[in-house]
């Protein structure tokens, strides 16, 4: 089976790549239907920190006009790159026009490097450091098409335009788009500026990053816009019901879905007979949580029978908890066996931490794969067959006991032959 | 009685000449049994890591993978493990220098099976905590040995893709966000047909490989990412060859000789010399 299944992969990749050669030259035509380019929007805190001269004796504005024309010099081509820029333009003292102050400095597509080059030169530290809504108009800018999406946000402060919480902001713009990644990097950080960037990251399973060096800005940026160009398959949304009846039917792929805290959540699935279901679950902590956790996957019948389950738990730092499970369905003689609805249930036994908000839910991932089932084996060792000297011996003394016996017997023979 | 002398000569022959050619066919599993791993650099081994199971970089047993990161950061790489494979995973984390750290760390590798079920370490330090002075910290752990069947309720390592998350589970508020550099090798003691057993799975446990086995035909057309593309240089074993046909061919060769040794014994060397002829 799995010999045939090589070959098939072998096909398979002989193809991909062939398309994929075919695809390239295409690709640079700027053919967005085929291919769903990755977008990357940087988002750039100009407040009046910046001015502060303590990266490697430059000021921090200095540093990062430095990396980002290393970074749009070394962005892959088919990636779609944005910059945004918040608190460069209003120097007053009014906190809320200066709340307001974020702007989009080149717009998300296909790159012009010069024309980039010359506007992030133009840019001057000046005002407050509004995160949040820089960062809801920075998930605005990256709306619409099937490709990763990704904020890259550098600031060197915390946000200064409260009660809107920016890592809440960041949870709310990842519950509503797929595929959205926040990654942030502090420049010369303190720690409430650290907490609130990384809480930022976490909310959307970005990275947080402190830089207290030039070429780490652009090494770090280069990286995080590189990684936005590697192809990922995007997950489907799903919503699981509160009961199987009414669950969504999944077939294979990668589902995504929110989980409430101490909810649960069902999929059904459909196994013809002969086939195996293969479902892993997992579901991230994507704000702070009780140090211990939990997640429980079952799959059960119609009739409310449990099958089999996959449980795991955990304590102390994560980013997710995950655990799977296998259901060969046994072949059937019967003829017009019909398929079995198999009901998924997803359970977390996470816990908020004190103060946190519990929605939305926790981001779910939910893989489904209905394979054909395995060989059943009668007996453990391969083939029944055996190995080692004393299986040796056994087999050799036997042979010769019943050489022995055989001898004798031909005697015995012989003698009866004799006598008569 | 000449005969039985041939026939007797023949069976020490034979029994001298099977454990050797029993040395011969257990040989390979002996010379395989070194971990594979090559220390050379390879050109193409990955530099970068995945941040998710999804994103998660392919690497192959014996390349040395690095990848710089933020302390912080859950790493993630997937490798393919077949059966009969006992595969070990190394790690090692280059620490920010001591100026910038004031307090220990404790760094942890996790190694996952194709369904994401976390697969326990038989032995090696899988968590450590480094010192606040220490420059580096390395881990490793190795897995059970990796069978083509198990019971569906077990959660026995299967062959299929392997992932393996690297990140420190303490942290100091103030070390989050420091560069750190990482490698990961992954290497495997071959167990032979020890660990053979009857009966195999139809696909190996690759996350998606229900949608990109060539079974659907839509896929071709819709992106070119996939789950999990991981497979063995010399693809998935076909699970039908283990020493175990050896061992169990020299036995019946061993058994037919010493069955024909142990009538030679007692039938005596033909027809009894007593007998007069005619008789």
């Amino acid at each position: 089976m799995i010999t045939r299944q090589r070959l098939a992969a072998g096909l398979c990749a002989l193809l991909a790549t062939l398309t994929a050669g075919v695809a390239f030259p295409a690709g640079a035509v700027a053919d967005e239907t085929a291919q769903a380019a990755p977008k990357v929007e940087l988002v750039l805190d100009v407040s009046g920190s910046m001015r502060a001269r303590d990266i490697d004796g430059g000021s921090r504005m200095a540093a990062a006009k430095q990396a980002f024309n290393e970074v749009l010099d070394a962005t892959p081509e088919e990636v779609q790159l944005g910059i945004r820029t918040l608190g460069a333009n209003y120097r007053g003292d009014d906190r809320k026009t200066g709340c307001k102050d974020t702007a989009q400095l080149y717009p998300v597509g296909t790159l012009d490097r010069t024309e980039a080059k010359t506007a992030v030169a133009t840019l001057t530290p000046t005002g407050w450091t509004p995160i949040g809504p820089a960062l809801l108009k920075a998930a605005g800018d990256l709306d619409g098409g099937d490709g990763t999406r990704r904020i890259v946000l550098i600031s060197d402060g915390e946000d200064t335009c409260q009660p809107l919480d920016p890592c809440e902001v960041a949870r709310e713009i990842s519950s509503k788009g797929i595929g959205l990644t926040i990654d942030t990097l502090g420049l010369v950080p303190d720690a409430k500026t650290r907490d609130q960037l990384s809480c930022i990251a976490d909310a959307t399973g970005g990275t947080y990053t402190s830089v207290q060096h030039k070429e780490e800005l652009a090494d770090r940026v280069g990286q995080l816009v590189d990684r936005a160009a590697d192809p990922v398959v995007t997950p489907v949304a799903v919503e699981g019901a509160a009961e199987c009846a009414q669950a969504p039917a999944l077939k294979s792929g990668l589902y995504t879905d929110r989980e409430e805290f101490t909810k649960h959540r069902w999929y059904r699935v459909e196994v013809e007979p002969g086939q195996e279901l293969r479902a892993s679950v997992s579901v991230a902590a994507d704000r702070a949580v009780a140090p211990d956790y939990g997640v429980l996957l079952r799959a059960v019948t119609v009739h409310g029978r449990e099958i089999v389950r996959g449980e795991a738990a955990g304590n102390g730092r994560t980013d997710v908890i995950s655990t799977g499970l296998r259901y060969p369905k046994a072949e059937s003689d019967d003829e017009d066996a019909t398929a079995e609805v198999v009901c998924l249930q997803v359970s977390n036994s996470f816990a908020a931490a004190a103060g946190v908000k519990t929605t939305p839910g926790l981001p779910l991932e939910l893989t489904v794969d209905v394979v054909d089932g395995p060989d059943q084996s009668g007996d453990v060792a391969s083939f029944g067959l055996g190995r080692g000297w004393w299986l040796l011996g056994a087999l050799v003394l036997t042979g010769f006991l019943a050489g022995v016996l055989w001898g004798w017997i031909s005697r015995w023979r012989v003698a009866v032959w004799r006598t008569n | 009685m000449r005969i039985r002398r041939v026939l007797t000569t023949a069976l020490f022959l034979l029994g001298a000449a099977a454990p050797a050619a029993l040395a011969v066919a257990a040989a390979p599993a002996v010379a395989d049994s070194s971990p594979s791993p090559s220390p050379s650099g390879d050109d193409g081994a990955p530099t970068e890591a995945g941040t998710s199971f999804r994103t998660a970089t392919e690497i192959e047993q014996g390349q040395r993978a690095t990848a710089g990161a933020s302390t912080g950061d859950y790493l993630y790489w997937s490798f393919p493990a077949d059966a009969g494979q006992r595969p070990t995973v190394k790690a090692t984390v280059k620490l920010p220098g001591s100026a910038a750290r004031s307090a220990a760390e404790t760094w942890q590798i996790d190694v996952y099976d194709g369904l994401r079920r976390r697969q326990a370490c038989q032995y090696g330090a899988q968590t450590r905590t480094a010192a606040a002075g220490a420059a580096s910290v390395e881990l490793s752990c190795t897995l059970r040995t990796v069978r083509a069947w198990t019971e569906t309720w077990a959660n026995d390592p299967l062959p299929g893709t392997y992932y393996i998350r690297l990140t420190a589970t303490g942290l100091p508020a103030s070390g989050l966000g420091l560069p750190v550099n990482a490698e990961v090798e992954v290497g495997s003691k071959d167990i032979g047909g020890a660990a053979a057993v009857d009966g195999s799975l139809a696909e190996p446990l690759v996350p998606g490989i229900a949608t990109t086995g060539g079974k659907s035909d839509e896929d071709s057309d819709s992106s070119t990412a996939v789950l999990s593309s991981i497979e063995p240089d010399d693809g998935w074993a076909s699970g039908w060859w283990s020493d175990r046909w050896v061992w169990t061919a020299i036995g019946g060769v061993l058994a037919a000789l010493a069955g024909i040794g142990g009538y030679a014994l007692t039938r005596g060397a033909g027809r009894p010399s007593r007998v007069p002829p005619g008789a």
